[in-house]
C-alpha cells in the first residue's frame, strides 16, 4: 500500500523536514532544528504538531449510542457534558485496550480521536455495537493540528478569540476564516495548549499565522520525548491488546460509576483486578548517570531477578536525563525501589520513580 | 599530524607517528541528530579493524561506533561522554572519540581520502 500524506506534507517538506513511516503515513520526525531545541522551545515559547494521520471518528445518533458506545469504552460517557472530553479506551473482552482514545460529546453524538495505527480497526470493534439508527464515519476531510505550549493560548487567542475561555480537556466550535473549527484545550507534551481540527484547504493559512508568531514545527521527534517526559503513554508500546488499564496504571480513567456497575467488555477480569491488584504495573524508571533504557530493556532487581520491561526510554531533554516507562512485577513498583537495567550486556543501576518526570500545566 | 582519512561507516582517522585519533564525521552527527549519550572504550582494550569501539545514541537511537583501524586503545575522550553535545557542536575537531596505537599502518591507507568521502556521502544519502 502506497504511504499516505498528510495535508500538510509539502510544506513539511518545504520546512526541511526529515520523514520517517508511522503507521501507514509518511510523517516528520524532525525539522532542520533537531529534537532536542523543537522540544524546548515546546516547552519554553510553543510549538506546532500536525497530527492530522490521527483519526477524527464522528458518531451520531439517538440515547441508545451512548449505550451501545459503553459497551467498549469504559467512560461515563451518560454525564459527559457537551463539548467535555475525557481520555479513555476501547477494551476487548479480557479487558485489553485496543486503543487508547479521547472521546468528547458534541451535539450530536461524540467524537473520538484515535491512533492512526489502529483506527481502522477501532471502527471495526466499535462497528459491532452499533445499530441501524447510529451513523458513524472517519473524516477524511479534516487536519488536526496541536498547538503546544506556555505561549500557545495568547497565540491562538489572537487568530480566534474565545479560545482562552476553554478549560483543559473542554472544546468548543469557533469561526476562522469562514470555516468552523472545533478546537480543544488538550494535547500529549504536558503543556497547556489546543488540537484544532480544521478542513484540509483552510490548514497551511492557519499554519502561516503560527509561523507569523515565531511557532515553529515540533516533528514526531520531539512529541515522543514531551509525552514521555509527561508521563503519557504510547499505543503499540506501553499499551497494547494483552495490557489491561489496571496494569497500565490508568484505573483513574474508569469512571467511578463505570467501576462500581460494570456492563462493558472486560469488566469480570478489570473487578477482579481491581479487588485483588495486577501481577505487573506500569511505573516510570530512571536510570543512573546517562545510559538511556530503550523499549525491550530488561529490568532486573538488585539481586538479579528479572522483573519486568522497559516499553518505552529516551533521553528527556526538560529533565536533562534519560527516562524511562516499563512494566515492573508490582513487588518491585514501589516509588524509589532500586533497580538494574541491562544495557548492551552491561548492567546499570536506575530506580522506580513517580510519573511524571516534568509537572504538567494543564489550565484547569 | 597526517591528513584526515575516512571509513564508510562515517568514521575520520588521523595518524600521529603511530597513534591514531578516531572520530565520527560531521556527515554522520548530521544524520544522527542530537546526541545525547556517548560511551568510549578503556584504554589497554585491543579493536580490530571495523570493530565495534564505541556507542554513540541520539534522541532517537543508538549507534555503534567502529574502528577504521586495528590497534589498542591508548585513552578514550571523557569530555564527550560528559558532555556528549559537544559532539554536534565540534565533531572533527575537540570531540575525538578515542586515540590507538595503530598495528599496521597500511591499513590507513586503504581508507578513503576526504574527496572520495564526500563523493561516497553525495552517492550514497541516507
Amino acid at each position: 500500500m502506497e504511504e499516505q500524506k498528510t495535508a500538510l506534507y509539502n510544506y513539511h517538506k518545504n520546512l526541511g523536514a526529515k520523514f520517517v513511516s508511522f503507521a501507514g503515513y509518511e510523517m516528520p520526525i524532525q525539522y532542520k532544528d533537531g529534537i532536542v531545541k523543537e522540544h524546548i522551545s515546546t516547552r519554553s515559547y510553543a510549538g506546532f504538531f500536525d497530527v492530522s494521520h490521527m483519526g477524527q471518528f464522528f458518531l451520531e445518533g439517538n440515547e441508545t449510542l451512548v449505550d451501545a458506545l459503553e459497551k467498549i469504552i469504559p467512560a461515563d460517557l451518560k454525564s459527559l457534558k457537551l463539548n467535555h472530553s475525557k481520555y479513555s479506551f476501547l477494551l476487548n473482552n479480557d479487558g485489553g485496550i485496543i486503543d487508547d482514545l479521547i472521546i468528547t460529546k458534541t451535539s450530536k453524538g461524540f467524537c473520538i480521536i484515535l491512533n492512526a495505527a489502529c483506527k481502522e480497526n477501532d471502527v471495526k470493534q466499535i462497528k459491532k455495537f452499533l445499530n441501524k439508527d447510529h451513523k458513524y464515519f472517519l473524516n477524511n476531510d479534516l487536519s488536526l493540528i496541536a498547538l503546544q505550549g506556555p505561549k500557545a493560548v495568547e497565540i491562538l487567542e489572537k487568530l480566534v478569540p474565545g479560545v482562552s475561555n476553554l478549560k483543559f480537556m473542554t472544546g468548543d466550535n469557533f469561526k476562522f476564516d469562514n470555516e468552523n473549527l472545533y478546537i480543544t484545550r488538550s494535547g500529549y507534551t504536558g503543556e497547556d495548549g489546543f488540537e484544532i481540527s480544521i478542513p484540509n484547504n483552510k490548514v497551511e493559512k492557519l499554519i502561516s499565522f503560527f509561523k507569523e508568531n515565531k511557532v515553529n514545527a515540533v516533528g514526531l521527534g520531539a512529541r515522543d520525548t514531551l509525552r514521555l517526559e509527561a508521563g503519557l503513554c504510547l499505543y503499540g508500546h506501553d499499551l497494547n491488546e494483552k495490557i489491561n488499564p489496571i496494569e497500565a496504571n490508568l484505573k483513574w480513567a474508569i469512571a467511578k460509576r463505570r467501576r462500581e456497575e460494570g456492563g462493558f467488555n472486560g469488566w469480570d477480569k478489570i473487578k477482579k483486578l481491581i479487588e485483588n491488584g495486577s501481577e505487573k504495573k506500569r511505573v516510570g524508571i530512571l536510570p543512573e548517570g546517562r545510559v538511556i533504557a530503550r523499549e525491550n530493556t530488561k529490568i532486573f532487581s538488585e539481586s538479579g531477578e528479572e522483573i519486568g520491561l522497559i516499553t518505552s526510554g529516551t533521553f528527556g531533554p526538560s529533565v536533562n536525563a534519560p527516562v524511562a516507562m516499563g512494566y515492573i512485577n508490582t513487588k518491585y513498583a514501589e516509588i524509589g525501589t532500586k533497580i538494574q537495567l541491562e544495557v548492551r550486556g552491561k548492567k546499570y543501576g536506575g530506580k522506580v520513580s513517580e510519573l511524571p518526570f516534568f509537572k504538567k500545566s494543564y489550565v484547569k | 599530524m597526517s591528513e584526515k582519512k575516512f571509513s564508510k561507516k562515517h568514521e575520520w582517522v588521523s595518524l600521529d607517528g603511530d597513534t591514531a585519533t578516531v572520530g565520527i564525521t560531521k556527515h554522520a552527527t548530521e544524520m544522527l541528530g542530537d546526541i545525547v549519550f556517548v560511551e568510549v572504550p578503556e584504554s589497554g582494550k585491543s579493536v580490530e579493524k571495523d570493530g565495534q569501539a564505541a556507542v554513540v545514541e541520539s534522541t532517537k537511537a543508538a549507534s555503534d561506533v567502529y574502528s577504521p583501524i586495528s590497534g589498542e586503545i591508548l585513552e578514550g575522550n571523557k569530555s564527550i561522554v560528559d558532555d556528549p553535545g559537544n559532539v554536534n557542536s565540534d565533531p572533527e575537531g575537540a570531540s575525538w572519540f578515542f586515540k590507538l596505537k595503530v598495528k599496521d599502518k597500511s591499513e590507513f591507507d586503504t581508507l578513503m581520502n576526504k574527496s572520495d568521502y564526500d563523493k561516497f556521502c553525495a552517492e550514497n544519502p541516507s
